[in-house]
Formats: C-alpha cells, sequence, structure tokens
C-alpha cells in the first residue's frame, strides 16, 4: 500500500533550464530596455528547440484531433441524432480550461507529451467536427441531385460531391483548430514539454526573452494560418467559407 | 502494475477533495492551508477578476461590433480581430503584462479584457450583419430609427451569435485568470502554480475547482443567453 502511493512521482518535475542567467546580466540590468538586439542574435540558439517541439506537437495534435473529428463528423452525416450528442461532450470538454485539463491528467498520464496531445487534440474536436458537419450541411440539394442522377453511390457522393464542396468550412475549421493550439501549447510546459512557453515560465521578468518567446509563437500562428488559407485558395477556389465557419 | 498505478491515482483525487474541505499543514510547515475558508477567497477572487475582465470587454467590444454589424462595414476588421485574438498565447500575455506593464489587479483586469475582447466583438458583428434585411426594412418601415432598430430588432435577433461569443470570451478570461498568480493575483491558480506550498493535492484541488468554475459559468451564460433570447425565436427554432 505504501508503494502504491509512492509511485505516484511528484507532479511537477523540473523543466531542464539552460542555466546561462549570468549572460543576461547586461541586458537584464538596463531596466527600462524593452529589447536588447545583441542578447537576441546571442542566445536566439535557446529557442529553436521550443520553437520545433511547440512546432511538432502542435501538428501531430491537429491531426489527431482532425481524425477523430472527421470519422465523428462522416458518422453523424448518416446518422444526424449523433450531432447534439458530439456536440454537447466535445463542448464540455472545450470548456475545461487547458491549465486545469493538463493538471487533471497528470496523475493520470504523467508528464511529458502524452498528456499534452491529448489535452491539445481533445480542444481541436469542438471546432474541427462542428465546421465538418456545417460544410456537409451547406452542400447544396442540387449539387447531391446532379450527382445521384449519374449513379453515384452514398459514398461516392460523399468523397467526390459533398466533401469536395464542404472544403471552405473544413479548413476553416482546420485554421481556427490551428491557431488556437500554437497559442495553447505554450502551456504545456506544465507538462513538462520544452515548448516556447518553457522560456517564457522560467525568466517571467526579462522584457526580451518574452519579446522573442511570445512573438515567435504568434508568428508560428501566423505562418501556420497563412499556409492553411493558401491550401484553402488552391483546393476550393470557386467559394469562401461561411461566415459562421469563421467564429 | 497497472493496479498499483489505479491505486495511486486515486489517491491523488481523494487527497484533492480532502484539501478541498480540510485544513492541513502546508508542505512548508507552520502555516495551514486548504478547507473552505481559503478554497472560498480564493474563488472569490478569481470570480471577481473574472467578472471586472469580462464586464471591461463587453462594454468595449459589444459596441463597436454592433455598430460595425448595423452599418454592415468593416467586415475584414471584425473578422481577423477574431482571429488575431485566438493566436494570442495566454502565458506570453500574463509574462508581457508583468514584464512591461507591471502587477496587480488593475493590469491584469486590462489584460484579461484583451482575451474577451475578440470573440465578443467579431460574433457581435457577425450576428448583426446577419439579421434578415426583410426585418430590418420592415422595422423602417414601422417609422424606427436607427438605434430603434439595433435595440428592438437587431439585437434580440443576434443574442444567440453575441452570446456565443460572451461565452467563448469569458471562458478565456477565466482559464488565464488561474495564470494572474504570475502577475501578482491571487487566484485559484496560486494552487496549481505552488505546489512547493499545497502539495500534489493543492495541485489537483486546483485544477478541479477551476474546471469545475468554468462549467458553472458556461452554465450560468447559457441560461442567461436562454432569457435573453426573444420568445419568437426559440418557437422558430424548436419548429425547424
Amino acid at each position: 500500500m505504501t508503494g502504491a502511493i509512492a509511485t505516484v512521482a511528484p507532479l511537477v518535475g523540473q523543466v531542464e533550464i539552460h542555466n546561462r542567467t549570468g549572460q543576461n546580466a547586461p541586458c537584464q540590468a538596463q531596466e527600462g530596455k524593452v529589447f536588447c538586439l545583441g542578447w537576441a542574435i546571442d542566445n536566439f540558439d535557446r529557442y529553436t528547440t521550443p520553437l520545433l517541439n511547440q512546432l511538432f506537437l502542435v501538428l501531430i495534435a491537429v491531426a489527431i484531433g482532425f481524425a477523430v473529428a472527421f470519422v465523428f463528423a462522416i458518422l453523424s452525416h448518416r446518422q444526424q441524432w449523433l450531432v447534439p450528442t458530439f456536440t454537447a461532450a466535445t463542448g464540455v470538454l472545450y470548456t475545461i480550461p487547458s491549465l486545469a485539463f493538463i493538471f487533471l491528467l497528470l496523475p493520470i498520464t504523467g508528464l511529458g507529451w502524452t498528456t499534452a496531445i491529448i489535452v491539445l487534440s481533445v480542444y481541436t474536436l469542438q471546432i474541427i467536427y462542428r465546421n465538418i458537419v456545417a460544410g456537409l450541411a451547406n452542400v447544396p440539394m442540387d449539387s447531391k441531385d446532379a450527382g445521384r442522377g449519374m449513379g453515384m453511390t452514398d459514398r461516392q457522393l460523399l468523397w467526390r460531391v459533398e466533401l469536395p464542396l464542404a472544403l471552405p468550412e473544413i479548413i476553416a475549421g482546420l485554421r481556427i483548430a490551428t491557431v488556437s493550439t500554437v497559442a495553447i501549447s505554450t502551456l504545456m510546459v506544465f507538462a513538462n514539454v520544452n515548448t516556447l512557453g518553457a522560456p517564457l515560465y522560467q525568466q517571467i521578468d526579462f522584457k526580451t526573452n518574452i519579446v522573442i518567446a511570445g512573438g515567435l509563437s504568434i508568428l508560428m500562428a501566423i505562418v501556420l494560418d497563412a499556409l492553411l488559407l493558401v491550401a484553402q485558395r488552391l483546393l476550393a477556389p470557386w467559394r469562401r467559407p461561411s461566415m459562421e465557419a469563421l467564429i | 502494475m497497472s493496479g498499483v498505478l489505479h491505486l495511486g491515482v486515486l489517491s491523488v483525487f481523494g487527497d484533492a477533495i480532502d484539501f478541498i474541505f480540510n485544513q492541513q499543514e502546508a508542505r512548508t510547515g507552520q502555516t495551514q492551508v486548504g478547507g473552505p475558508d481559503q478554497v472560498l477567497h480564493l474563488t472569490g477572487q478569481h470570480l471577481k477578476v473574472t467578472f471586472l475582465a469580462l464586464g471591461l470587454a463587453v462594454a468595449i467590444a459589444l459596441p463597436i461590433g454592433v455598430a460595425l454589424g448595423h452599418f454592415r462595414r468593416g467586415e475584414a476588421v471584425a473578422i481577423s480581430v477574431g482571429n488575431a485574438g485566438r493566436a494570442v498565447p495566454e502565458l506570453a500575455l500574463i509574462a508581457f503584462v508583468a514584464a512591461f506593464i507591471g502587477v496587480g489587479l488593475v493590469n491584469v483586469t486590462f489584460a484579461l479584457a484583451v482575451l474577451g475582447i475578440p470573440p465578443i466583438l467579431t460574433n457581435s458583428y457577425v450576428g448583426v450583419s446577419q439579421v434578415d434585411r426583410n426585418a430590418v426594412e420592415a422595422a423602417r418601415g414601422m417609422g424606427m430609427r436607427g438605434l430603434q432598430v439595433v435595440a428592438r430588432v437587431e439585437l434580440p435577433l443576434a443574442v444567440p451569435t453575441i452570446m456565443a461569443g460572451v461565452r467563448t470570451g469569458a471562458i478565456n478570461i477565466l482559464a488565464t485568470a488561474a495564470l494572474a498568480s504570475l502577475a501578482g493575483l491571487s487566484t485559484l491558480g496560486d494552487l496549481i502554480l505552488g505546489r512547493n506550498v499545497y502539495g500534489d493535492a493543492g495541485v489537483v484541488a486546483g485544477a478541479i475547482l477551476i474546471a469545475l468554475l468554468a462549467l458553472a459559468l458556461e452554465l450560468s451564460l447559457a441560461g442567461l443567453q436562454w432569457l435573453l433570447t426573444p420568445r419568437g425565436l426559440k418557437l422558430a427554432r424548436a419548429g425547424a
């Protein structure tokens, strides 16, 4: 019994800190200084690992979230009663603040990538699912009738008519999910994953550090969002997503 | 092995519940932590900054969004504000406030309001601009002026969309208020971020309380939305 309790290791391990605080001194000492370019150039390498980790984490989480949401969206396209059920379930999960979610999962899944990926992909479900369902619902009846008239089966109709026509909404959902996931993934420092939140949290009173780490995170969101926008314009140039899919 | 893990997990959550209901000695010794008094105090603090920031966000975002929607102008701006808001990392925002602006209730309130403004502004714009043109024309035909049209036709019909934005903003604010501890403001985040003092029980207790608070806020706002939605709109939805 005592052994059982002892296996519950400390919840929050220490994130590996590159102890180079000594190097900050010349910059940090200048109280009014907002940004030290020299320091930033000399120390930029300490942000590369967090940056790549965060990018990787976002891509995995959105991919898993999309796969799960897609399966449920297709299922509920045929079984409409699943729509309110799945919307309510993901809505409840979406309401739980990410920080609380992380610390509720830690005793079960432990520190590390598993917890981070679970939390982040769960948050993408609601948005992606809602937009796939909305996209499929917006497909004009005429297009479906035309497909049926050409002798398509339900499956052919789905893959060749309905899903392609739903692309603007589906990609709009992916954009929202990706941008939010980038922002939330900084918090994964609390699950001991070295994202851009790690430098933020470790030196929260060092201005140059905050500008770089926060700036890189926002930049990542902007770049991924732009890439998805380009993808949408290339894959579905004929129509913009409906406004409901953007909020 | 899995059985062992299971016992351990249960004991952490059990300890967390115990932490909420019974005062105990802090990890650091000497002081007493946990128990209903501290939990209620921190919950009160958390709600206080949440409602202050939400009120500020609504006061700023609602008029702007409704005005843009009424004149059907600035769609690009209204939509991009919502997008930009999602890109702001909450941890970076709190760090930015602590390092650049300063700590304390007022600064944190403004910072949290920043997170609430985008969804409220965007949804107010979308909600109002998508009100059926015929309804607006009918109102004008009945002799209503600009502000009357807004107050008596556009706003009531946009309630579901606007309230969806308010709910999103409220949850963003409540969630980030947990990080306010990093900017010198005591909230339930103290428990989560203060493992040295409160131990694992305190950390998990904080997480449970924040999650419950978020669900309670979401439910209350859903109730408020139901009260504000015009009866005709509810009937139309039920019939659809």
